[in-house]
């Protein structure tokens, strides 16, 4: 079986390790081995959460530099932060909406044009998918639904192999009922974004 | 039904390491368990204290490491199935119980986990806790997956009741925050009842005891050696006469470059999983029929030193390398890239990595250090701190804990830590040595642990300093766990006592001890300014919930608060709190986010204009 390599970067709060959970489930449906690993210490005070999801046959549960198949980004500045992570073969799918940094929100410090980090993730990788996944998410019904319109975008590309209804499935069994509609909806919007992008 | 509790044997299911070493526990039916709380095991014991409140299993919050052994020390001699799980710096607090358990042994099975945090994600160093089992004379079991940290906890028990010797498992953040599906097994049922039979020439170590028990841990371990040798936790993976020995996660990636590098076939790879002692005699036969052997271990040279010295004593000459400049460091943790270009180095074979997209022309990206939380009362009190000793030359000792980030821009209050309760004692130090002012911090949980042993020294020898005591009602750093001072009742739980951190101090013969409310800012200003005047140990509680833990409790009704336009730009609210719900409008006009604003009307009451109001709603 061929390994697939993804790595998710977030902002903390972004919903990172339900988006990973998530992935696994649609995992264990298609019958495809996973194994994942997160970083989040300091995740609750502002920090980057980073996944690391290993699909396929490799035994490895992280991700070396410049070996991502996919980046997944929740956040523009910290996709093009993890660019580090990709090869000139990786299919990048970010967020467009900012979450700035403490830093740029009071004026010491600068947030890079969202236009020039997504040239310059063209030029690098092998293909960017940029959604505003925020508009998309508040559309759904819930701004707490990035991670799934953005799993949404990750699955109409096609990269990781899994059919929609596997990760629809993989939702319905991860999601709590009361939220279960508006991630559905969060999810084809997201679907939808990728497949016009 | 707790999900680690669903007696389902052969459901698959999604665990995180910790959930799964947790569940690996109450298949092999613990009965006892305890710990102190530090990342990354936490939510080894958080699964266990919940599970501990639907069954009848024995779960504690300890005080510290120190004590958390030592509790489970009189379990596992009352014959219990016992766990005692902690952060590989708790295992320096806890070092002394631990050598001389080794000595008396146990009765019941008993794990002592060792959780190790490679590349410092969240500890102040990245010691390698496998010298514990060494210097200990203590079995050690090191498991390379989280299926396998499920099932190996479980032989740990077993392991620990056929020699009588408690066992000591080590992780590594790899495993204990990695996801991975596991099977449920049986749960044994718990024996949750002991009973202490009197054995004073094993448990009482007077040194004529203890000589005789030295003796006796020897043997064990010579024991041990042989049931490592014969463990299925140590086995050879592959076959050819280039020899891999890799423990823990460093296993996989390098059973990952053996496939990447095209050496199946060629490569063998030995890993110890019982890894104290190590196998001998299958590293001996295993370095019999190798040409060369490559060590691939995070950390130090443990098991490198080791087959180096089963060589010599074997005349066996094959170059054997791990460590080296040009190839493995002992720094931080392992990537599969790296292990695999070591790997194709050190064995002559071709390797094609993939090249990292080039970075050299990305644009600055700013930084997201982690920050205090909108309303965190410390961020209040480090303000009012550094109000109230502006005029003075301060230095601030600071403690293990979210206060610790007091030591960024532009609070920047924490200029010394060490270790848990150093704030206390080292304040004691600094007092003496210099004639500087020396106000230190410590957070509740963290005096608890080891502060207390600090302020008692300062009082017995007259030392000259402020401590000021961040009273905010929980464990905050590791994820909200109780501690001492903590109502139980906010956790919906009875028939626990609580501590009094003034009556405490008060007892302690603090002859200066002073409250505040941290966000009443200058009430509070003044009376720090009489404690710092004050010729001796002065101690300020600075009592606020952790506002984290308010907000999850609804222990406060949340009032956003304002800009109006009454404000005149001197922004003295961003530039000495810096509260993270502040930022520039389009306008380039200090706003407030009011999705994060908690209310803790601090930047209120420091505006010069008195622009910031409460939000009507």
């Amino acid at each position: 079986m061929e390994t697939t390599r993804l790595i998710i970067v977030a902002v903390g709060g972004q919903g990172n390790l339900l988006a990973s959970k998530v992935l696994g489930e649609a995992a264990l449906i298609a019958g495809v081995p996973v194994r994942m690993s997160e970083i989040h210490g300091m995740a609750q005070r502002g920090g980057v959460v980073e996944s690391a999801i290993v699909f396929g046959d490799a035994e490895s549960s992280i991700i070396s530099d410049g070996e991502a198949d996919i980046l997944l980004g929740f956040e523009p500045a910290e996709t093009l932060r993890a660019i580090k992570r990709c090869n000139q073969n990786t299919q990048v799918i970010t967020n467009t909406a900012p979450v700035p940094p403490f830093t740029v929100s009071v004026g010491l410090g600068t947030y890079p044009d969202v236009e020039e980090i997504k040239r310059l993730i063209k030029t690098k990788t092998a293909g960017l998918v940029a959604i505003d996944a925020m508009s998309l998410a508040r559309e759904a019904g819930s701004p707490m639904s990035v991670n799934i319109v953005l799993l949404g975008a990750l699955i109409q590309t096609g990269a990781l192999g899994f059919d929609r209804e596997v990760v629809e499935e993989a939702i319905k069994r991860r999601v709590k009922p009361a939220f279960q509609e508006v991630n559905l909806t969060a999810f084809d919007l997201g679907f939808k974004a990728a497949a016009s992008a | 039904m707790h999900k680690l509790l669903q007696d389902r044997p052969g459901e698959k299911i999604m665990l995180l390491g910790n959930e799964a070493i947790a569940r690996g526990a109450v298949e092999a039916g613990v009965a006892f368990a305890t710990t102190y709380p530090g990342t990354p095991s936490s939510e080894i014991s958080l699964n266990l204290f919940q599970m501990s409140q639907e069954t009848d299993l024995y779960f504690e919050y300890s005080t510290n490491e120190k004590v958390a052994l030592e509790v489970a020390a009189a379990a596992a001699n009352s014959g219990l199935r016992t766990f005692c799980m902690m952060k590989h710096v708790g295992l320096n607090v806890a070092a002394d119980p631990l050598m001389t358990l080794a000595y008396v042994g146990v009765t019941g099975g008993m794990v002592i986990l060792s959780a190790d945090d490679p590349a410092m994600f969240s500890s102040q160093n990245e010691q390698d806790n496998r010298y514990y089992a060494k210097f200990g004379n203590l079995p050690m079991m090191e498991p390379s997956s989280v299926a396998e940290a499920k099932e190996m906890i479980k032989d740990a028990f077993e392991l620990s009741e056929s020699l009588k010797q408690p066992v000591l498992m080590r992780t590594t953040t790899r495993i204990n925050h990695s996801n991975a599906f596991v099977t449920f097994g049986e749960i044994k049922p718990r024996d949750t009842r002991g009973r202490f039979e009197r054995d004073p020439h094993r448990c009482v170590t007077v040194p004529a005891v203890s000589r005789g028990l030295h003796v006796k841990v020897l043997e064990k371990m010579k024991n041990a050696a042989q049931l490592s040798d014969d463990s299925s936790y140590n086995f050879v993976q592959g076959e050819g006469s280039l020899g891999i020995i890799a423990n823990g996660v460093s296993f996989y990636y390098a059973a990952d470059a053996v496939k990447d590098l095209g050496l199946t076939g060629r490569a063998k790879i030995l890993r110890p999983g019982f890894s104290n002692p190590l196998p001998e005699k299958m590293i001996a036969d295993f370095l019999a029929g190798c040409e060369k052997v490559l060590i691939v271990e995070e950390g130090e040279p443990f098991m490198e030193e080791a087959v180096k010295a089963i060589a010599q004593e074997r005349g066996i000459t094959i170059p054997i390398k791990g460590k080296s400049d040009d190839l493995f460091s002992r720094l931080f943790e392992f990537d599969p890239a790296m292990v695999r270009k070591n790997m194709a180095a050190f064995f002559n074979v071709a390797v094609t990595p993939k090249t990292p997209v080039d970075t050299s022309d990305l644009p600055e990206i700013p930084m997201r250090p982690p920050n205090l939380c909108s309303g965190c009362s410390h961020r209040a009190t480090f303000y009012e701190v550094k109000q109230a000793a502006k005029e003075m030359d301060v230095i601030c000792p600071t403690d293990i804990g979210c206060y610790t980030l007091g030591f960024l821009p532009p609070l920047s209050t924490g200029d010394f830590v060490i270790c848990m309760g150093s704030s206390v004692s080292t304040a004691c130090g600094f007092g003496k040595a210099t004639d500087q002012k020396v106000v230190s911090f410590v957070g509740d949980s963290t005096f608890f642990h080891s502060g207390i042993t600090g302020l008692v020294n300062a009082v017995f020898n007259n030392h000259n300093f402020t401590l000021v005591i961040l009273e905010n009602d929980i464990t905050a750093m590791t994820g909200h766990q109780p501690h001492p001072g903590v109502d139980m009742e906010r956790f919906g739980l009875s028939g626990y006592g609580r501590v009094n951190i003034e009556q405490l101090v008060r007892a302690l013969g603090v002859e200066h001890v002073s409250i505040i409310k941290p966000f009443k800012v200058n009430k509070s200003i003044d009376t720090i300014k009489e404690a710092l005047a004050f010729k001796g140990v002065s101690v300020i509680i600075s009592q606020e919930p952790c506002a984290l833990y308010a907000r999850s409790l609804k222990l406060k009704s949340i009032r956003p608060f304002v800009v109006t336009d009454k404000c005149a730009d001197h922004r003295d609210c961003i530039t000495t709190i810096a509260c993270p719900s502040f930022y520039l409008d389009k306008d380039n006009r200090v706003a407030i986010d009011a999705n994060t604003c908690v209310g803790c009307a601090v930047c209120a009451q420091i505006c010069p204009e008195n622009a910031i109001r409460p939000l009507k709603q």
